[in-house]
């Protein structure tokens, strides 16, 4: 391959990963916002009360979790599942840099992606954080 | 204090530390920490679960842009990222078992030390000696467009980095920030990048540092939605909207005044660690 189709080649992906980054934080956070709007409408009144940390409190604190609060349309599980997925975009932006290294022909930079995708993997194992 | 008042305080207060952050270089997670754990009295392990939601919105968000530019160097932000993720896990497991006062105190540090450093002068390090036998195995050399021409440049001490990495991503992971300022230091000084490409792929590589300890905070249950929300949503309009003031202001002096105000938080957070324990 020329140096300069690969140049091309290039930018043609920085594109892509910057629009994927970009579409990522517009659409969770306008899911973050709609749940908010949601969750202020139902609980404005209620008294806050976050001095001392209750993990034993937290009601979405698993994807699953998320996702059951979800079919249920309260806020706070919408807030939440806008912040899974602003979790996930950066994550999605290795999913696809793993595919353009994948077409480069660029196996040491798969592999690198492939390491980092199984360094996340491993923290969405919950055990991790008990 | 109801919902209501709690979200609108939070969200201006993001939105100035988003702003600030943004204009300084510091980061907004720096600020909205010492803010709701002094100010509103937050317990400290819910500010990091929703600081660092807001450092992977404000990272992805610029990063888009910086991306798109060809400036930020991919091999390299991949490549470092290994050591920024172990980091960062293990800094996110090691804040779970940490008593709120020593993450207090270690974080009035940190901040005290990315006060200074915003403050210094930067020397340029780069260098074209491309004799690194791990840059030239792990093709991190590379050249950056600045007003239309290609500038080459060459990564020196790859392993150095790479451990410096590890720790800054532990920091990050510890304490719900980008911690850009080490990342600086590792990139800069020890791998005589260019700032251009070094604060970018920096950049680059703060959200999945921080998705990777985001994961470990959502199953421990420090991501407050009633928090998270109004801090992300502040600290990215703060900053989208600090990152177009940037182009036209002069922020010398802003810089001085503000690393004052974040030492003097500093200060502040240790003293009621100290106090504490």
């Amino acid at each position: 391959m020329s140096a300069v189709n690969k140049n091309i080649n290039d930018k043609d992906i920085q594109v892509i990963l910057g629009t994927l980054l970009r579409a990522g934080v517009i659409i969770s956070m306008t899911i973050v916002l709609i749940g908010g709007v949601i969750f202020l409408i139902h609980n404005k009144g209620v008294i806050t009360d976050y001095k001392v940390f209750k993990p034993e409190l937290a009601k979405f604190s698993s994807i699953a979790a998320i996702f059951k609060g979800l079919l249920t349309f309260h806020g706070d599980a919408i807030v939440q599942f806008g912040i899974l997925m602003l979790i996930f975009t950066p994550v999605a932006r290795i999913v696809f840099a793993i595919f353009s290294f994948l077409i480069e022909k660029d196996y040491l930079y798969v592999l690198i992606g492939l390491i980092i995708l199984t360094i996340i993997t491993i923290s969405l194992n919950g055990g991790l954080a008990h | 204090m109801s919902v209501l008042l709690f979200t609108i305080i939070v969200l201006l207060g993001a939105f100035l530390a988003g702003l600030l952050g943004s204009l300084t270089g510091l980061g907004g997670g720096v600020i909205i920490i010492p803010l709701l754990t002094l100010a509103l009295g937050v317990d400290i392990h819910y500010a990091i679960g929703a600081s660092i939601v807001s450092v992977i919105a404000t990272s992805s968000g610029s990063a888009a842009a910086y991306v798109k530019e060809g400036i930020t160097n991919i091999r390299i932000g991949m490549f470092l990222e290994i050591a920024t993720t172990v980091g960062a896990i293990c800094g996110a497991i090691v804040a779970v078992y940490l008593n709120a006062n020593y993450i207090a105190i270690i974080f009035g540090c940190i901040l005290i030390f990315s006060a200074i450093m915003t403050l210094k002068k930067k020397v340029d390090h780069t260098t074209l000696d491309d004799t690194d036998k791990w840059a030239k195995f792990f093709k991190l050399n590379g050249s950056y467009p600045d007003k239309g021409t290609d500038h080459q440049y060459a990564v020196k001490h790859v392993p150095a980095g790479f451990l410096m990495m590890l720790f800054a991503g532990t920091l990050s992971g510890l304490l719900g920030i980008g911690s850009g300022a080490l990342k600086v230091i590792a990139m800069d000084n020890i791998m005589r990048l260019p700032f251009k490409v070094s604060t970018t792929t920096s950049n680059f590589m703060m959200g999945v540092t921080a998705a990777a300890s985001a994961i470990v905070y959502l199953h421990r249950g420090q991501i407050d939605p009633g928090i998270a929300m109004p801090v992300c949503i502040g600290v990215l309009t703060g900053a989208t909207v600090g990152s177009k003031v940037l182009l036209k202001a002069k922020t010398d002096k802003l810089k001085i005044v503000f690393a004052i105000v974040v030492t003097f938080l500093a200060i502040q957070m240790i003293y009621k660690g100290i106090s504490g324990l």
